[in-house]
């Protein structure tokens, strides 16, 4: 059975060419980049030409980007390393619907005497601007918001974000772990302080992220030990991971395109003719400003992980925001947020797309599911015939 | 992914007696939408008193429908005397087990199945209301159906009552009670931390008073709905009336029968003052369960 892969927001494929540029770094070229030898050295080279591929996909200078061991550590070091450069400063502020990479650092910051503000979204899943203007004030050590989020797709107005948060002066944080590849980001146009990314998210394999520091950015390092990263992120690199996120971001830059015409094109034809065949079914989101490949749909009166295991038995992969895909027993906090009821929110589907995938699959997955919502609203006690 | 037994998966894609009895002589239902399962259970009764036919319904992931069709199974051709005494390990064994975080699809087969029995031996009446006091807010679960659990289970730690109950499985503010409870009937073989709670001044002045509803609602109940997606938003103290309205989603559970307000309350007699009575502005945010029509 073939693998019809539409959980690009959890992980994605490793490109071909990806792969072929990193495969030696695993083989006869295992030298260390910090030594002081060619055979080390020639290493070195291929990450700064890493570097440089990740910086001209986001618009910035090499210098300005880390390499880290994945998104959650870029967060994480963002975030704390904020702080402790924000001496007296005991506010934090956030959004409700973030990646848990975000929400339960600072939630856990919150134990240790800072005041977190999580600011709201709409039903939409847009973001409360007015709440932010608001409560950004003096006393906030850091503001970070995320640039797209990963369960809607919902993409937040950041330079509107920025705009606020800059005007008083704070540090300026965004995970956009789901928008890296999939939307044209500009840092030379922006005033981000912070960013980070994730490499599995963009074709490139696991174990790889990056944090943009902006220059004159005071940022404590989170990892203490070498020199590795300018002295701001301490320990050998991950070489392979590294040259294959380099790559990946240049592969990025050529296809974000086509990211935003034909994989859009298939993710409105997948969502529209679901919507068309499964009666009570809506999207979750903000249709106007979206990420070009996601789309979020609740199907009333049945539960999100019987779904997902009735497509897996047609080797579909997706996601849902239902409690009891994720092992805790309530659903998504992103739906909840958004205040979609209860009842909608157990039943939610995310399927996201990437450029690998056709209009067959596209086909093939709007033909399978209806049967499935069917049948499992005929073993619903909430639908009656 | 969960690692379900093939058993389980079989009894999800080919689950037996799927339907709804319309001339039933029990009807049982438990769960609810907002609370992520759901149950039907109606039965038909032979001239002999035993259970001729037994049909479900259910919203749920796959271990809550594989639990309702092996229960139907277990249960056809029983006495009702026979069939009371089918517990849920009985379905988790049909199953060959089910994980430790879905044992509570297996409970709600089993409450299915009592509340069909009560509801034919109150002939067709509703079912009586629930004994007890409520503790788990999120999921409308009462001190009764919790000291059952820990009973019939031998459980000793908060998260193995979640586990088969879910109650202190949404926001945790009730995991103190579920404690007492455990301590209460297991002693010391109990495994559960008792966090530092603040002390409740003997006398107050008004803007003690005020300054500790804050304090209360801003440590002991914010954080809970607010790990839950909700929140509470304090309006006014007039003397003894604390006003607060209620932001986000708890309020849609199953709290028509147990409200917020009056968790609220007890939270802040317990730790500002018992003379205290707690008022809502209502929100617009609750919306009425509904039933769809047609298929």
């Amino acid at each position: 059975m073939d693998t019809i892969y539409m959980d690009n927001n959890a992980t994605s494929r490793v490109a071909d060419e990806v792969i072929e540029e990193m495969l030696p770094y695993f083989g006869n070229l295992y030298g260390n980049p910090s030594s002081m030898h060619s055979f080390g050295g020639q290493v070195g080279k291929k990450i700064n030409q890493a570097r440089q591929r990740v910086a001209t996909l986001l618009g910035c200078m090499p210098e300005d980007i880390i390499f880290t061991s994945c998104g959650t550590e870029s967060d994480n070091t963002a975030i704390r390393g904020a702080l402790a450069m924000a001496r007296g400063k005991r506010k934090i502020i956030t959004s409700r619907v973030e990646h848990p990479a975000v929400l339960g650092m600072c939630r856990e910051l919150a134990n240790h005497g800072y005041s977190v503000v999580e600011i709201g979204v709409d039903k939409a899943g847009r973001l409360d601007l007015d709440e932010l203007k608001q409560t950004v004030d003096e006393d906030t050590a850091i503001v970070s918001i995320m640039y797209a989020n990963n369960e809607t797709g919902v993409i937040f107005p950041i330079d509107e974000v920025c705009e606020i948060v800059k005007a008083k002066g704070v540090i300026f944080h965004t995970d956009a772990v789901q928008a890296v590849g999939k939307i044209p980001l500009n840092l030379a146009k922006s005033n981000i302080d912070l960013l980070s990314l994730s490499g599995h998210k963009l074709h490139a394999p696991k174990g790889v992220g990056v944090l943009y520091i902006r220059k004159g950015t005071r940022l404590s390092p989170y990892l203490l030990g070498g020199h590795q990263e300018s002295g701001k992120r301490a320990g050998t690199e991950n070489v392979p991971g590294i040259i294959a996120l380099g790559k990946a971001c240049e592969l990025a830059g050529q296809n974000i395109e086509q990211e935003n015409t034909r994989v859009k094109k298939l993710r409105d034809k997948l969502e529209k003719t679901i919507l068309a065949s499964c009666p009570d079914s809506f999207v979750n989101g903000d249709i106007e400003n979206r990420l070009p490949n996601t789309a979020n749909i609740s199907f009333e009166f049945i539960e999100g992980e019987a779904i997902l295991l009735m497509l897996n038995q047609f080797g579909i992969c997706a996601s849902s925001g239902s409690a009891c895909t994720s092992g805790s027993l309530e659903p998504s906090h992103v739906l909840r947020a958004m205040g979609v009821p209860f009842t909608a929110a157990h039943g939610s589907l995310r399927l996201s797309l990437s450029r690998y995938n056709t209009e067959e699959e596209v086909d093939f997955v709007a033909e399978k599911l209806p049967p499935v919502v069917n049948r499992l609203r005929e073993l619903s006690p909430f639908v009656t015939s | 992914m969960w690692e379900y037994t093939d058993k389980v998966m079989d009894s999800f894609f080919n689950p037996h007696n799927v339907g709804f009895i319309e001339d039933a002589d029990g009807v049982g239902e438990v769960g609810s939408l907002a609370c992520g399962d759901a149950l039907t259970l109606t039965f038909k009764l032979d001239k002999d008193g035993r259970l001729a036919d037994v049909k479900f319904k259910t919203f749920g992931c796959a271990s809550a429908i594989a639990s309702s069709s092996v229960l139907t199974d277990i249960i056809r051709g029983m006495t009702l005397e026979d069939a009371e005494k089918v517990t849920n390990q009985d379905i988790v064994e049909r199953l060959g087990g089910l994980p430790e975080q879905k044992m509570h699809c297996s409970v709600m087969g089993q409450e299915a199945l009592v509340a069909a029995i009560e509801n034919y031996r109150n002939k067709g009446k509703a079912a009586p209301e629930k004994t007890g006091t409520i503790v788990c807010t999120c999921f409308g679960v009462t001190d009764e159906e919790i000291k059952k659990v820990i009973r019939e289970h031998d459980l000793i730690t908060v998260e193995e009552v979640t586990n088969y109950c879910k109650a202190g499985g949404g926001c945790g503010g009730c995991h103190g009670q579920i404690e007492d409870i455990i301590e209460d009937i297991q002693g010391d073989r109990a495994k559960v931390k008792h966090p530092a709670e603040p002390k409740k001044p003997a006398k107050l002045t008004n803007i003690k008073k005020i300054q500790l509803v804050q304090q209360t609602i801003a440590e002991q109940i914010r954080p809970a709905l607010r790990a839950d997606g909700g929140d509470i938003e304090l309006i006014d103290v007039d003397g003894n009336n604390v006003i607060v309205a209620f932001r986000g989603m708890c309020v849609q559970c199953k709290m028509a029968e147990f409200t917020m307000k009056d968790v609220i309350q007890a939270k802040l007699r317990e730790f500002v003052s018992d003379e205290l009575v707690v008022e809502e502005q209502t929100d617009s945010t609750q919306q009425p369960h509904q039933r769809r029509e047609g298929s």
